[in-house]
């Protein structure tokens, strides 16, 4: 590993499942996972932060409602007021719309049921720094595994998102086309995955960090987790 | 003094609610046919010491607000209620 490489802080909620899968994922793609814990007040100093997928604090309440007062979401959001890059994944993306650094909420599948199956999801938008290497209009293969991932937000919001180019994601057939059928959750207009206003924070249903590795099936992760690194590496 | 209240947590109206939905279409089985409109909430009760009941009630109104729902897409009432 060069002295040049990135560390990304992975943050470990109680109830954290896909942390150690996030740290991997960094570690197949050259940057240098560094563990995080919910009740410190430390980053430890780390060129960017994931928050990983599974059910913190159980999801009581609503998912990622109890997570967002964890000690070291004071650190996330003093982070992310400087600039830094934050990506949160499935439980990760529902903490931060919960704390508020990304529009909107994840509420239950349409269907009522829990989905784990691969998907594919088009690149809609590039134009910022946590997504820099994703090339728009791609189409990537990746897993989703959740009960509570429909994007919702009122109707001005996802205007606003719209234009504003803030919608990273969506859902769609491995051609690219966006349709009901190629939506699992029934999420508004298919989102997928949104980002804030300044575009260093990225959040996302969908699991980059189980799509890293050609041993073990689609690489549709890759980009994502690519940018994130350039991008801390730019703050190394 | 103590004051009792329940919170009724309810997804906004414009938002569809698939578990309503679901045990809308199951009441048939049980042979109720004349049943629509219904929506799945959570119910919240706690107990707030507070010096009168309006600063009790003002205090829960601000943590349903701030916890307990969230606005984006949740609505919430706040019912003061007997004691335990």
């Amino acid at each position: 590993m060069s002295a040049a490489a990135p560390r990304v802080g992975v943050v470990t909620f109680p109830g954290s499942l896909d942390d150690r899968d996030a740290i991997r994922a960094i570690e197949l793609m050259g940057g240098v996972g560094v563990p995080l814990w919910h009740g410190d007040r430390d980053l430890q100093g780390v060129d960017a932060v994931v928050l990983p997928g599974g059910f913190s604090y159980g999801d009581y309440l609503r998912c990622g409602a109890i997570a967002r007062f964890a000690p070291v979401m004071d650190e996330v959001r003093a982070f992310v007021n400087r600039g830094g890059p934050v990506l949160g994944i499935c439980n990760g993306f529902q903490i931060l719309c919960e704390s508020g650094l990304l529009p909107g909420a994840l509420i239950r599948n349409a269907s009522l049921r829990f989905v784990c199956r691969w998907v594919h999801v088009r690149v809609e938008s590039s134009q910022t720094p946590v997504t820099a290497e994703l090339v728009p209009g791609e189409v990537l293969e990746v897993p989703v595994k959740h009960g509570e991932g429909r994007f919702v937000l009122d109707a001005s919001g996802l205007g606003r998102l719209e234009d504003e180019g803030r919608v990273v994601f969506r859902y769609c057939s491995r051609r690219g086309e966006v349709a009901d059928e190629w939506n699992p959750n029934g999420a508004a207009r298919g989102i997928a995955g949104v980002r804030n206003e300044a575009g260093n924070v990225v959040g996302l249903m969908p699991h980059p960090e189980h799509a890293v590795d050609p041993d073990l099936g689609p690489t549709g992760g890759q980009p994502l987790l690519a940018s994130l690194l350039a991008q801390a590496l730019s703050r190394v | 003094m103590r004051y009792s209240f329940e919170v009724l947590v309810t997804l906004k109206p414009e938002l569809s609610d698939p578990q309503g939905k679901a045990v809308e279409g199951s009441l048939p089985a049980l042979g109720w046919t004349n049943v629509s409109g219904v929506r799945v909430g959570k119910h919240v009760r706690l107990d707030v010491d507070a010096d009168d009941p309006a600063a009790a009630r003002e205090q829960v109104e601000r943590m349903a607000g701030g916890l307990l729902a969230n606005p984006v897409i949740e609505e919430f009432r706040v019912l003061e209620v007997e004691g335990a």
